[in-house]
């Protein structure tokens, strides 16, 4: 029978059954590899810094302090603020139960719930705002009753076209990123402690409340932090939903699209560098709970 | 007393059935057999975590097949320990009484009780990190005795200890037995924590042939 290695063992200056000839074959191949991963993996990185150097380049300091001179882009910068924080804390709010329940719970249909879940991930943003529109301003089947006319008359709350059609359309997105947050999250604790929390006298409730929730603090912050950041970004079907009127519904995303169509490209540049600012401080808060923005 | 009547349960792919048995009050069971053959199943149909198919199980008495994992006084103690990593030892200690919502001075006097009884005054406001695999599990086993237990169900106990704390780790469970008075089943396959432990031993078998898992004593 043929030992294995024979042949390569007996040839001269061997080390071990490894020909010199062979390993530095195998660190040219090592070194190939790495370059190309390397020159591959940059191209992007590059693109990303090269896209941000040239912003840069194309304002000034004086192009970028007149443009936040203007009240508009104030008002847009703080309902930004205040729209993507409404949105995010929404998010939370529906993400943690259904999180949760997705990763602990075998219910008829939960496959489906799952699907429905990933839709905003994957629909279009235009074609969610369109929806968003069609759902407040639709009559009901049979009837005529509108759901946006009944938010005005009844209960006082106008929606499409305002402010809270603007955190609507923002929540509609970034909710799904943060239930898939959660989902993970509560798939990474075990359940054996809540199970425990049970027989040491728990209902289900306290042991999610005393047990579960105390464990998933960082996986709530990361779904906090990734929804704002969503957003941020959002600019389809907030243009649909809520408008893009001065003063009103203008957030960030929609200044930049406003600035661009009357011309003002200085001021566009320098509303797309804050967001970037705003961007880097959302994924500087990620970075520094240890979690990646893909859940 | 820990009775089971006939109960039949499924996990998977493995499936119990018919299985009988009787731990008298104040006895410390031991149940054996091989990895993976339901030991820990019929714990955890004891405690209310798994549904049986039929049958009935009984604690002192009681039947309590249909009842909450709350409402058993059944205190189980997994193999993983499965402590809270966001509490110290003391939050650990205080928990069934706090869920309970006992009166504060019960619960400090009852954890001061346990501290003495397991050795764990010293690490009270520790958190879970850093406690070496003999202080988590006396921590395990304080918070299960805190609110005391009609049966105390341990899953392989010992099991990750080396030998020194491990024999110390036995003679408390046993000591444990005899000053409290609770029942305990406690999972195992080592056989010389068996014979220095049970009043009753148990084998959980599978039939040759059909499969079939049978409870038997001795």
């Amino acid at each position: 029978m043929k030992e294995p290695y024979s042949e390569v063992a007996r040839k001269p200056g061997d080390v071990c059954g490894v020909r010199p000839e062979a390993s530095g074959t195998r660190r040219l191949r090592d070194a190939v590899f790495l370059l190309l991963m390397g020159g591959l993996s940059s191209s992007f990185v590059v693109l990303i810094v090269l896209l941000l150097a040239a912003d840069l380049l194309f304002t000034s300091l004086s192009a970028f302090s007149a443009a936040f001179r203007q009240p508009e882009i104030i008002a847009a910068f703080l309902l930004t603020l205040k729209t993507c924080t409404a949105a995010a804390v929404l998010s939370v709010w529906a993400a943690v139960p259904l999180g949760y329940l997705l990763s602990r719970y075998s219910f008829t249909g939960r496959q489906l719930v799952d699907v429905i879940v990933d839709i905003p991930i994957v629909l279009p943003p235009l074609v969610l705002g369109l929806s968003l529109l069609i759902l407040f301003h639709q009559p009901l089947p049979g009837t005529s009753w509108i759901l946006d006319r009944w938010l005005q008359d009844s209960v006082g709350f106008p929606v499409t076209y305002r402010w809270p059609a603007v955190v609507l359309a923002q929540f509609a997105v970034a909710s799904a990123f943060a239930v898939r947050t959660m989902r993970v999250t509560f798939d990474q604790i075990h359940p054996r402690a809540e199970q425990v929390a049970r027989t040491l006298g728990c209902s289900r409730a306290q042991a999610f409340l005393h047990i579960a929730l105390p464990q998933a603090w960082r996986g709530i912050i990361t779904a906090f932090t990734i929804a704002w950041a969503r957003s941020l970004g959002e600019f389809g079907p907030i243009l649909v939903f809520a408008g893009a009127t001065r003063n009103r519904t203008e957030v960030l995303s929609t200044s930049v699209f406003l600035e661009l169509s009357v011309g003002q490209l200085d001021a566009a540049v320098a509303v797309s560098l804050l967001m970037v600012a705003m961007a880097v401080v959302v994924l500087v808060i990620l970075r520094g709970l240890g979690a990646g923005l893909s859940p | 007393m820990i009775e089971l009547d006939n109960v039949t349960l499924t996990a998977g792919s493995c499936r119990l059935e018919a299985l009988s048995l009787q731990i008298p009050s104040g006895q410390y069971a031991v149940l054996m057999g091989r990895t993976g053959i339901g030991k820990t199943t019929i714990l955890e149909a004891i405690c209310g975590l798994r549904t049986v198919d039929s049958g009935r199980i009984r604690i002192q008495g009681v039947d309590v097949t249909d009842w909450d994992p709350a409402d058993r006084r059944t205190a189980y103690m997994p193999q993983d320990l499965a402590l809270f990593p966001t509490m110290t030892v003391r939050q650990h200690l205080e928990f069934a009484l706090r869920i309970r919502r006992r009166p504060g001075l019960e619960i400090a006097r009852r954890v001061s009780e346990l501290a003495a009884l397991l050795q764990l005054e010293s690490l009270l406001e520790r958190p879970m990190r850093g406690l070496s695999g003999g202080e988590a599990q006396r921590t395990a086993l304080g918070r299960a005795l805190a609110w005391p237990p009609a049966a105390l169900l341990l899953d392989e106990p010992v099991s990750a200890l080396d030998a020194a704390t491990r024999h110390s780790a036995l003679d408390l469970l046993k000591s444990i037995n005899r000053t409290t008075g609770v029942t305990v089943l406690h999972v195992t396959h080592n056989e010389e924590e068996a014979s220095s432990l049970a009043d009753l031993r148990l084998q959980l078998v599978a039939e040759p042939g059909s499969g079939r898992r049978v409870l038997g004593v001795g």
